[in-house]
């Protein structure tokens, strides 16, 4: 996301590197290349325009930091409206004690409300503790209700219907007696999509929000949505007032700078991003860090999250005292490849780490077919070490050639492929009793995941061979550490 | 002119040889025609279309004379339906553009800054826009522009002329297949959202009504209840539908379509494919197949591949249109919810940039608020 815009600020703000001086004409040249990058990202022109002219008064203004050269305070002052811009900080959904608390999702037709809402459903579930109870009140596209039904028995939660009634406004209300008898905190109520200028459509919502008080009210954003979002949001929270945003189809190459320019206009927040159909492809938006990626610092908060959320601790802390004592066994090495494939795309992933750290390793700006061979390396990566027996997983020196011809037959791979995966195994083990013993691990959790993630898609990508890039893993683990000193420093 | 579908069913039709399959064909074609009346009678212009309408669907009954005035009139009710539904888009950009000029005799910097600052709200997008206005400014300094009228036809000009180098380019159509060939296969693809499902039944219902056999085939097996939609569309128009379990393979599901509308000597076959970003190359690889297997069954398929292009698309649907073009050979767009208040600009830079036309545009959500997009009047309409 956003890629091309990081892309173009990034090239004309190495234009203005290397000035002694900020001058005005500078600044300028510099703004107009944003402000066209902001236009093609689909930032609303106006909001664009407004954005412009502050960065241009700061720019100009007296604020100078000593300890920055003139193209960095540019990047600076451009980074902090922009942070200011898409929301400031980041911004969860809002509970009170009310039973249930009735959260309505709203949006133009197409936009992904149906998919979302069970998205928020699993998500309350497993990040929030809540017990949520979905709802669907479009009776008027044909198996739409049907649909919400299909997602909540895949996400495994509780959905309330009357089949046989066809009126939004008594499913809601019904559907809100129902949360309260059954003990259900949370009531997701999954709206008909509807143009803004749908005048009785959008007295309905009026209606529902009306009947059930929701203490939220989400407006879904197609990410791909043009200099119209504006409007049709502005619509929607003159008349529903909306209390945030979910940014959908990110997962696409959309710069989705709507989501600026609906931030703008209704002053509410983004507060989920939709990236992908699965329906755990839904995560909170965070301005601070999607700035950052526009400016191409890449996204390794973000990252490091997901991680946490995924990686069990006590597991990665055991593993990590393996590694220390060398023992880290074929079976561990199995058990990061799990953890990696958990987090999601190979893509995904590239995606959230900073342009310095891949073009490091050698892995600058993978296509999607590059990440999907890596994904199916992965894959074979992983048949290879469920065909060997535990023994073998715990000592891979008693792996002789008949057991590698054994093994090779029940994965589907050849002897080579198999000598392949023990060779990188071998060269990962060396490397990280190097780095063990050279107190790498000592930067604190975040680093510790990090450079494993790259110890383990560094090795897989070594085997493309083709590609020039053997030796792939130890600069890796290097570069990721000279970036995040250069960053402090900048910070 | 006049008709939505210009392909010929039979050859028969036209010289009224054999009456019999067309009596049987006329009466259901003349009741699913009645939405048609209903909506355009709103605009007052009931009675030629009604007429048309009430004997017979394909004029058997008239002289060539009255069927082409029939048909002007129909094209004017459609006409006007379709400058009302853009009107939304019309209001804001002529406004904007009303603003631009009042209070001013000449031209300055100031007007054409604002001029693009239109252009680019209208999701024309920056480099076309740019390109519009570059041209503009040349004119001016060569003084073949001097007044704001001038100005105002001179950036029509630029993007009808976009519009019609791209049709230009080559339109695929029903026109350009030999009548030989059967069925004429049209395949519809998109990301998801934007229409596809609705486009293909109002297609169908369109179609059908001018006395063609049309024939479903549901292939997006991926989203949940996506054939139970199409399903509804296809008994709503009366047009046989082919569908398989959710999860099957969409090639041989279309494998099964063509079959099936090659052995019902099926006129025209429209294949609806399951939503999808073009930056999944797998996904894009499976339209790909579904594009080979088409062209092993019949001649040239198909002979049609449909973008389907939300008017509220920003500059991605460049992207989506250069990928989609790319890997499913996309001929033609089609724009849909053109009844909202976004402009569409995106399909004039798509078709700057890919020389991609513009076939229908979505205008509402009745079944028969499907249009052949004219660039004339779209432009026209803009400015009004």
């Amino acid at each position: 996301m956003f890629e091309s815009l990081s892309d173009k600020l990034k090239r004309t703000l190495k234009n203005l590197r290397g000035e002694g001086v900020l001058r005005p004409e500078h600044v300028d040249a510099a703004l107009r290349e944003i402000r066209l990058a902001l236009l093609e990202a689909d930032v609303n022109y106006k909001v664009a325009k407004d954005f412009i002219a502050r960065v241009r008064e700061k720019a100009l203004g007296q604020e100078v930091w000593q300890e920055l050269k003139p193209a960095e305070q540019v990047v600076k002052i451009v980074y902090d409206e922009l942070v200011e811009l898409l929301g400031g900080t980041s911004s969860r959904l809002v509970f009170t004690r009310q039973a249930p608390n009735v959260v309505m999702v709203v949006g133009l037709q197409g936009s992904g409300k149906t998919t979302s809402t069970g998205k928020i459903a699993l998500w309350l579930a497993k990040n929030e503790e809540r017990k949520p109870l979905l709802v669907s009140t479009d009776v008027y596209r044909p198996a739409a209700r049907e649909q919400l039904k299909v997602i909540a028995k895949a996400t495994g939660q509780a959905i309330f219907d009357l089949p046989e009634s066809n009126d939004p406004v008594l499913l809601a209300r019904e559907a809100v007696r129902h949360a309260r008898d059954y003990g259900y905190d949370t009531l997701l109520i999954d709206t008909a999509g509807r143009l803004h200028i749908d005048d009785q459509l959008m007295e309905e919502l009026v209606q529902i929000k009306t009947e059930t008080r929701p203490v939220e009210i989400l407006f879904v954003a197609d990410a791909m949505t043009g200099q119209d979002a504006v409007r049709s949001a502005e619509e929607f929270h003159r008349r529903v007032g909306i209390t945030g945003v979910i940014l959908t189809k990110m997962d696409g190459d959309a710069r989705g700078g709507a989501a600026l320019s609906i931030k703008q206009v209704t002053g509410q927040p983004v507060k989920f991003v939709g990236v992908g159909e699965k329906y755990d492809a839904l995560e909170p938006f965070y301005p601070d860090r999607i700035a950052q990626r526009i400016l191409g610092m890449g996204d390794v908060l973000s990252l490091i999250e997901e991680v946490q959320a995924k990686v069990d601790r006590a597991e990665a802390e055991a593993q990590l005292k393996k590694i220390q004592q060398n023992e880290f066994t074929l079976d561990d090495f199995r058990q990061q490849l799990r953890q990696v494939k958990r987090l999601g795309s190979i893509s995904k992933i590239m995606k959230l780490l900073p342009d310095q750290l891949l073009g490091s390793i050698g892995l600058p700006n993978l296509t999607e077919e590059q990440s999907a061979a890596i994904e199916r390396e992965l894959k074979r990566t992983e048949a290879i070490i469920d065909s060997m027996t535990p023994e073998e997983r715990a000592d891979h020196r008693i792996l002789n050639a008949s057991r590698r011809r054994r093994i090779a037959r029940g994965s589907g791979t050849t002897v080579a492929e198999v000598n392949q995966l023990i060779k990188q195994y071998v060269e990962m083990r060396q490397m990280m009793r190097e780095l063990s013993r050279a107190g790498f691990f000592g930067g604190g959790l975040r680093g510790r995941l990090m450079r494993r993630m790259m110890g383990v898609t560094g090795a897989s990508v070594s085997d493309d061979g083709a590609d020039g890039s053997p030796e792939v893993a130890p600069p890796a683990a290097g570069g990721s550490r000279r970036k995040k000193k250069r960053r402090k420093k900048r910070r | 002119m006049g008709l939505f579908w210009k392909r010929r069913k039979k050859d028969e039709i036209i010289t009224l040889g054999l009456g019999q399959p067309v009596e049987e064909r006329a009466s259901p074609v003349a009741e699913e025609a009645r939405p048609i009346e209903d909506s355009t009678g709103a605009l007052g212009e009931e009675p030629p279309a009604r007429s048309s309408f009430s004997t017979s669907v394909l004029g058997l009954d008239k002289t060539i004379e009255e069927l082409q005035a029939e048909e002007a009139a129909l094209e004017q009710a459609f006409a006007s339906r379709f400058r009302r539904a853009i009107s939304a888009t019309r209001e804001s950009l002529s406004e904007k553009l009303d603003s631009v000029f009042q209070g001013r005799k000449q031209i300055d910097a100031e007007l054409l800054d604002e001029l693009e600052e239109a252009l680019i709200a209208a999701d024309i997008g920056v480099p076309t826009t740019l390109e519009i206005l570059d041209r503009v400014r040349r004119g001016i300094a060569r003084q073949q522009i001097n007044d704001l009228a001038a100005l105002k036809e001179a950036i029509k000009r630029e993007l009808l002329e976009i519009l019609r180098a791209a049709e230009r380019n080559g339109v695929a159509s029903e026109t350009s297949v030999p009548d030989d060939i059967r069925p004429y296969v049209m395949m519809i693809v998109g990301v998801n959202g934007v229409g596809k499902t609705t486009t293909i039944g109002k297609l169908a219902h369109r179609i059908k009504a001018e006395g063609n056999d049309v024939l479903i085939c549901a292939a997006d097996t991926f989203r949940a209840a996506a054939t139970d939609q199409l399903a509804i569309w296809a008994e709503r128009t009366g047009v046989p539908l082919i569908q398989q379990r959710q999860g099957t393979d969409p090639a041989a599901v279309l494998f099964d379509a063509l079959k099936a509308a090659k052995a019902r000597g099926t006129d025209v076959l429209i294949v609806d494919t399951a939503g999808r970003l073009h930056t999944k190359s797998n996904l894009m690889a499976e339209l790909e197949k579904m594009r080979r297997v088409a062209g092993r069954e019949v001649e040239g398929a198909p002979h049609e591949t449909l973008l389907v292009i939300d008017a509220v698309t920003g500059q991605n649907g460049l992207e989506q249109a250069r990928q989609f073009l790319k890997t499913a050979g996309v001929t033609g767009i089609v724009l849909t919810k053109l009844d909202g208040t976004a402009k569409g600009g995106i399909a004039v830079a798509i078709a700057k940039e890919l020389k991609l036309p513009i076939r229908y545009a979505g205008i509402g959500e009745k079944i028969d608020d499907l249009v052949v997009f004219d660039p004339e009047q779209y432009v026209n309409d803009l400015f009004e």
